[in-house]
């Protein structure tokens, strides 16, 4: 069917009319129509700065390095370093299982703060981290390294959390790190990843060894997954019976004992190239680890990736590979011939992270779903690149979306189903339109692989095919 | 780890000497029950018509506040904010205030604009006063949108200021002394209150009374708003602007909260001469009667028959279950208001409040827990102020209790003590609807009573044997 894409930008161009004309110029740079003959990065202009007084979905540069890429590893205590609120909002809000006992091989689900008060804005917080570090240190020996997260004021103040981190790395005998992500630096989240990567670049990578007797030919290391509701063990599971040995997984149920040996891995697997391309790049050009992209949502995706990373090794992987693929072959059709017909047709809009707005995509399509439109938070020029191939033409591609946008569009393209994060959940079950959360996978999952699918299928379904959306209208206005 | 080795250290984390080392601790806050400033703030603007929280910050900041209030209560939440990032630090954040105003007023055309800070703005110190008086000469803030403003530093106090500090501006920049009489109206103050259904109750119990009344930021129709289809930016119900404008001629105002509301209560008293009644927060017997006697003095109004019938069948629900929580101890946390009206329920039904902690709580607070104490002649209750959530673990560890009542995030501690846990308070992320269920009045001393119990019961039919697996309880 031939797209319309005069249509398409009239829709674009109705909803940003009621901008100021400096505004209504810049988020025009931000939606696009997806075509994939003439465009690549262009869809959208990204990763600057959002629009002051809209409601944009995107976070800060801590909940980058806190919340998605740090906090997850699951044997080192996060100190949120400054004012209450920060570790109170990011405390367990992000679903990173991890197995191991709390307090002694497990500090995801605490929350760690320095609680600055005023004083400490005044006279510096210096000598309070130090004195917070050694108190962590006799509370919890088992913890294998403290990480410094920087809130705005620290920033601000002048602190200088890096001589500290210096000083009582070498007191204490584990890694302190210094992060440098106050919420005022970037754009977005996005700066936050790159700034944790980089922490891990200088404070964590090489430190330690691989044990040389247990090394195979297969290692690998998974870059990006973080384990929401159990994505990294439903991924592992396909790796191990590919016949790979998973040495390290960052950073969801990682450590940073894991870390410390990733470099002696014969490739690295990247699931969210957005947050983690960064170490991915640095292992390739430091140590000449080649890395690859995959995605496991969904098994049409699932099984392209199985094939492409199987071709890095030798013909006994790609063997096993391809009876992992035909092992899992009626089982996923089966979920497909279950929830297909009951989905078929029906159209997502997306708004998500750095990864989610093109990735998920396949899956939907396995179910026979069509995504209308898709929205980035915090993406740049690479991911769109990656994402134009992924959609049809004449989808609507948005970056920093904000919610006016997002609950104009709605109503212009008259999506089955919402698929963003808990800010815009009760906005859209406002409207009667069923909405999964797909940060959080809505308290649900794994999403990710064989397993994840199955899950993700009857998530979808029963969202939208819920008895409970029949009932908004009240019989006798039917 | 060696499972060996990681019992062993999980052993010593549950002795007194760890405890002591924990107590000991000066510098570093685990697990605390505390949010900051500006997330109180903009609840707080939720509670008034075509409201916008407008926060003078990174947009990080106001990501987190909205996450926070959706999880709970389960609705939209709108705030908007002025995007500080780098530049800002360096040249002030006046330019983003401008184009925020001008961008917010385009998109969300609202009535007013509830103003507040983060840390970000507060240390580079911009004045919101000149930001918004320069944005109105300026004409990228109309005259027409009201503008309060109030400095709600996250560095310092809690959520429970930053409530109080806005509504203390909305309240002083809207209201109008007029020389009239007051009107026969009472202004009721929630406080920082995250269980709608008590802002029910005492609405409820108003209309009974017959007494007219206004709550001022009545968030209770606006978070827990209709699904019929229909998304509203400002849902239906929120405190009028034209009654805040009118708010200080009223009668007198009740303030249902006192550790969130004391710089507006005392505004309203010193500035606007209102007669200003800061009570116990009505939970439990003892205190909803307080609050009644108290609206029965001011409107000048006997308590109706209808609530006294009510007490009278709460007062048969108590003793009905008493034997159930009689010489039970609980662990409770929280906001300090909610502490003290649970206190008081426990102590009412013959329940040790074992552990009164509260991570915001005052030495004023700490002192009118022991005052309850000593009135019921408790001596094992503790109260601490200032303390966190890893404390109550040490706590519960060493000397251990029947039940933890409190926000969500005490579920760690009760998994490791092996003891329920009834979610109350904020912000409760892990089960639905508790916040429509009042603890307030009457209403509120059977909901309790009704959770503590069969919770109880349901955990003796867990652990009964065969033989001990009863039919009655």
């Amino acid at each position: 069917m031939a797209v319309n894409f005069k249509e398409q930008e009239g829709i674009v161009e109705d909803i940003i009319s009621i901008y100021s004309e400096r505004a209504k110029k810049n988020r025009k740079e931000h939606i696009g129509i997806n075509d994939k003959e003439t465009c690549g990065t262009c869809v959208a202009k990204s990763n600057v700065k959002s629009l002051p007084g809209v409601m944009t979905p995107r976070g800060c540069a801590y909940a980058g390095s806190k919340g998605v890429v740090w906090g997850p590893v699951k044997d080192v205590i996060n100190i949120s370093h400054g004012p209450i609120g920060c570790g109170h909002y990011s405390w367990g809000t992000r679903r990173n299982l991890a197995a191991g006992e709390p307090a002694v091989e497990n500090f995801v689900s605490f929350q760690f703060t320095t609680d600055f008060k005023e004083r400490d804005i005044v006279f510096g917080g210096d000598k309070k981290l130090e004195q917070a570090i050694k108190e962590l240190h006799e509370l919890f020996p088992t913890a294998k390294g403290i990480i410094i997260e920087s809130e705005c004021p620290i920033g601000l103040i002048g602190d200088d959390i890096e001589a500290v981190a210096k000083t009582m790395t070498d007191e204490i005998g584990i890694p302190v790190i210094p992060v440098r992500c106050e919420g005022f630096r970037g754009v977005s989240q996005s700066l936050g990843h790159h700034i944790a990567n980089d922490s891990i670049r200088d404070f964590v990578v090489g430190k330690g060894e691989i044990d040389n007797s247990k090394k195979t030919p297969y290692d690998v290391a998974i870059l990006g997954d973080y384990n929401i509701g159990g994505d990294v063990w439903s991924s592992m599971k396909i790796f191990k019976e590919m016949g790979l040995n998973v040495v390290a997984h960052w950073s969801g149920d990682g450590s940073i004992e894991e870390m410390k040996i990733t470099h002696g891995v014969n490739y690295m697997l990247l699931h969210c190239y957005r947050s983690m391309n960064y170490i991915a790049t640095h292992f390739e050009e430091k140590y000449g680890i080649p890395w690859i992209e995959y995605n496991f949502f969904g098994p049409t995706k699932i099984k392209e990736s199985i094939r492409k990373i199987a071709k890095l090794f030798d013909e006994s992987i790609q063997e096993k590979s391809e009876e992992v693929i035909k092992a899992y072959e009626p089982k996923m059709q089966e979920v497909i011939d279950k929830y297909r017909p009951r989905l078929e047709g029906k159209k997502v809009m997306m708004l998500v992270g750095g990864l989610r707005p093109r990735h998920i995509v396949g899956a939907y399509e396995d179910l026979g779903m069509k995504v209308v439109s898709t929205a980035y938070e915090f993406a740049h020029n690479d991911d769109y690149e990656r994402t134009t191939k992924e959609l049809e033409n004449g989808t609507i591609v948005a970056d920093d979306m904000n919610e006016y946008e997002f609950v104009e569009l709605a109503n212009r393209l008259k999506p089955d189903l919402v698929a963003s994060g808990i800010k815009e959940k009760y906005v859209f079950q406002k409207m009667g339109i069923p909405f999964r959360q797909m940060h959080s996978w809505d308290y649900s999952g794994p999403y990710h692989g064989y397993d994840g699918f199955e899950i993700f299928a009857r998530d979808m379904d029963l969202a939208v095919n819920s008895p409970s959306w029949k009932f908004v209208k009240p019989s006798w206005k039917e | 780890m060696e499972r060996e080795e990681v019992k062993k250290i999980k052993d010593w984390m549950n002795t007194e000497e760890y405890k002591e080392k924990n107590f000991n601790r000066k510098s570093i806050v685990i697990n605390p029950e505390r949010a900051c400033q500006p997330l109180g703030a903009v609840l707080c603007a939720a509670g008034f018509e075509d409201t916008m929280p407008f926060v003078h910050g990174s947009h990080g900041c106001v990501a987190y506040y909205r996450n926070s209030l959706s999880r709970h209560f389960r609705e939209p939440i709108a705030a908007v904010c002025t995007s500080l990032t780098e530049d800002g630090a360096v040249f002030g954040g006046q330019a983003n205030g401008f184009e925020g105003f001008k961008n917010a007023t385009a998109l969300y055309k609202p009535k007013m604009f509830a103003v507040s800070t983060t840390c970000m703005s507060e240390i580079i110190g911009d004045d919101l006063g000149s930001i918004v008086g320069n944005a109105r000469e300026k004409g990228h803030l109309s005259e027409d949108i009201l503008a309060p403003y109030a400095n709600t530093p996250s560095f310092v106090g809690s959520h429970l200021e930053g409530y109080d500090n806005m509504l203390n501006a909305i309240i002083e920049t809207l209201g109008k002394k007029t020389d009239a009489v007051r009107t026969d109206i009472i202004n009721i103050i929630p406080g920082f209150d995250t269980t709608v259904g008590n802002i029910n109750e005492a609405k409820r119990i108003l209309k009974i009374f017959g007494i007219n009344y206004l709550v001022l930021a009545d968030y209770s129709n606006t978070l827990d708003s209709p699904l019929n289809g229909e998304y509203k930016l400002y849902p239906d119900g929120a405190t009028k602007l034209e009654d805040v404008k009118n708010c200080v001629n009223n009668k007198a105002t009740i303030a249902m909260q006192k550790y969130s509301t004391k710089k507006t209560s005392a505004m309203l008293a010193e500035k606007f001469g209102q007669d200003v009644r800061v009570v116990k927060s009505p939970v439990g017997i003892n205190y909803t009667d307080e609050f009644l006697m108290t609206l029965s003095e001011i409107s000048g109004k006997e308590v109706p028959k209808e609530i006294e019938d009510e007490r009278g069948k709460a007062i048969d629900s108590m003793t009905d279950a008493q034997q159930y929580i009689h010489g039970k101890k609980f662990a409770i946390f929280g906001d300090p208001d909610m502490l003290t009206g649970l206190t008081g329920y426990l102590l009412e039904m013959g329940g040790i409040p074992k552990y009164v902690l509260c991570s915001n709580g005052t030495e004023e607070f700490k002192k009118e827990i022991e005052a309850l104490f000593a009135a019921y002649s408790e001596n094992e209750g503790e109260v601490y102020i200032d303390k966190d959530l890893w404390h109550l673990r040490s706590l519960v560890m060493t000397s251990p209790v029947d039940m933890l009542l409190g926000p969500s995030h005490g579920k760690f501690v009760a998994r490791e003590a092996k003891v329920p846990h009834i979610r109350i308070g904020y912000p409760i992320f892990d089960r639905v609807n508790i916040h429509r269920y009042p603890i307030y009045g009457y209403t509120g001393v059977i909901n309790l009573t009704t959770w503590i119990v069969n919770k109880f019961l349901d955990v003796l039919d867990d652990i009964s044997d065969d033989a001990h697996f009863e039919l009655m309880r």
